[in-house]
């Protein structure tokens, strides 16, 4: 057990000629939230989908919990790994989408349990009364039986948070949790992740709320250009920026 | 002096006179068909009825339903796995998929099922074990490709190749995101695609697929080519010996119509299966209206979508 949830050194990814992540070093701890905050186009989603190997690192080391992500080292060499060993890995890391990415076919319910009864092979009635608590904790009681069509956008958030949480991850993932949603139900979502911080879940959240990394942030991140160009407390970074690319940055979202 | 309000005013709707002149035709040519069919003697409704339930054609009827069934589920089977082969990374795999599709949408069905037909005079023996090495299973090819054995074959084999493309186009349909949520959540590619991507797909894939189904059924007659006695072989051994064409040809119409009809219906409640959780509205079925309107069961309002019914409760 490591006190270290993330750690990045030299993290590097390029989609053909362009190169979205020039050399990440970071350091998350465990029980921390982190908040990125950039630009589009600054790598910050990139980097988030890195840690989960959606995205493979082209170079650089990016361990989660002491493991390296992706690959297995045997002596000097590292192996890849395949499909189910992968899957494994990212069953201990929830992630939540900017655009939701609930399953259209199943039930609040459904998409809460689904991946319990599958992955982690639970039984049906413990995996749904498990879904039933966590649809009650991110205020959704009386709603399982609804499909993700039929619920607002802050709802359908909410059941992604219900989803990710309903495999007990030890991080946090969140790409852009509210960017996608209409002004008035971007409360309710951040309530909930304020909630599960206070619980002493390890958080990352790519996000445009600076009130929110401010609230709940116990670190910031400001990337541009697939590099880090400030890190700090929230408060500081957002009050008294050092980099002049950060000052911009901050004067048109503040 | 103030003008009348609009709507005072009488309104006079759009006159449609050249959809009455239309209709009207149709209607004469209508009357004209029906008074022919009924009134032609050489139609020999009689025979049609008489020959309708006769034993030898309900064996040719459950022949053709027997056919239907086995080549769609081998051509829904194989399609599938086809599609997944088709998208694989590994070039040597989906190439087999390509070629497999070129050859069989590329070459007539009626010269395939004659080709499978014949198969046996050119192969001496089919056996199992390794591939150039030692073998266990020796066997005739005659006792697999009977006459039977090479419509299913036949057929089976073409319908995958055009149930691939219709699996493949199902596939492809589905959200890039539906993918990378259920691989977050720590499913495997294999879970990912039978939980999460082929429901989704079949929307897509459902509605070809019925008319596939239905083509299937009309095209097992190419198989009375090899002399396999389905529908349409039977009646055409009833009208060598009898000469009653025309109303031989009819009954096995009938029954085709019957069958096709059948298997509409199939489809529409198979597609509304598989609408579920979209927000598009889902009309009442035929069964649900005529409940409403006996007065048994809830009523209907027309279309209301399940989206309307939700805010509604939240009113409440």
């Amino acid at each position: 057990m490591t006190e270290l949830m993330v750690r990045a050194v030299g993290v590097r990814k390029h989609f053909g000629r362009l190169e979205a992540l020039r050399g990440i070093d970071l350091e998350v701890d465990r029980g921390a939230v982190l908040c990125v905050i950039g630009p589009s186009g600054s790598g910050k989603s990139t980097f988030l989908r890195c840690i989960n190997h959606l995205e493979k690192v082209d170079a650089g080391e990016l361990y989660v919990d002491g493991e390296l992500v992706g690959y297995e080292r045997r002596g000097d060499r590292l192996f890849e790994l395949g499909d189910g060993d992968v899957a494994r890995k990212r069953a201990e890391i929830g992630m939540v989408f900017q655009r939701f990415n609930l399953f259209p076919h199943m039930t609040a319910l459904g998409n809460v349990a689904e991946a319990p009864m599958r992955v982690k092979r639970q039984a049906r009635s413990v995996a749904e009364d498990r879904a039933r608590k966590l649809l009650e904790r991110v205020g959704l009681a009386g709603r399982e039986d609804t499909y993700p069509r039929q619920l607002s956008g802050g709802q359908q958030q909410r059941v992604a948070i219900a989803r990710a949480l309903a495999m007990e991850p030890k991080l946090m993932l969140f790409d852009e949790p509210t960017s996608a949603l209409d002004p008035e139900l971007v409360g309710e979502v951040l309530d909930v992740m304020h909630d599960l911080a206070a619980t002493g879940m390890t958080m990352i959240v790519v996000t445009h709320e600076i009130g929110f990394a401010r609230a709940a942030g116990d670190a910031l991140v400001f990337m541009d250009e697939g590099v880090i160009v400030e890190a700090g407390v929230p408060r500081d970074v957002i009050s008294n920026p050092q980099h002049e690319r950060t000052k911009s940055f901050l004067s048109k979202v503040l | 002096m103030t003008a009348p309000e609009r709507a005072e005013l009488p309104v006079v709707p759009v006159r449609h006179p050249g959809r009455w002149v239309a209709a009207g035709v149709v209607l004469v040519l209508a009357a004209m068909l029906g008074h022919w069919l009924v009134a032609t003697k050489a139609l020999r409704w009689d025979v049609v009825w008489h020959y309708l339930f006769d034993p030898t054609v309900l064996a040719g009827v459950r022949r053709t339903i027997l056919l239907t069934i086995v080549a769609m589920a081998i051509g829904i089977a194989f399609g599938t796995v086809l599609a997944v082969m088709r998208l694989s990374p590994n070039p040597i795999v989906s190439g087999f998929s390509w070629l497999y599709i070129w050859f069989f949408r590329g070459t007539p069905l009626l010269v395939q099922l004659v080709f499978w037909y014949n198969l046996p005079a050119v192969l001496h023996s089919l056996s199992v074990g390794v591939p150039f090495g030692p073998s266990w299973l020796h066997t005739d090819p005659k006792t697999i490709i009977t006459q039977l054995g090479a419509a299913i074959l036949g057929l089976g084999l073409n319908e995958a190749a055009y149930m691939a493309e219709i699996a493949r186009a199902g596939i492809l349909s589905v959200d890039e995101g539906q993918i990378e949520a259920a691989q977050a959540v720590g499913m495997t590619r294999v879970l990912t695609m039978r939980r999460i991507v082929l429901p989704q797909a079949m929307r897509v894939i459902i509605p070809p697929t019925g008319n596939e189904t239905i083509s299937m059924l009309k095209n097992t007659v190419l198989v009375s080519v090899i002399g396999y006695a389905e529908l349409f072989y039977t009646v055409q051994i009833i009208y060598a010996r009898t000469f009653q064409i025309i109303p031989l040809l009819l009954a096995a119409s009938i029954w085709y119509l019957f069958m096709t009809s059948i298997l509409t219906v199939g489809q529409y409640y198979l597609e509304r299966y598989y609408a579920r959780g979209l927000a598009h509205a889902l009309p009442a079925t035929p069964m649900q209206r005529l409940r409403a309107r006996l007065g048994i069961g809830p009523p209907v309002q027309g279309r209301v979508s399940a989206v309307q019914l939700s805010t509604r409760q939240e009113h409440r």
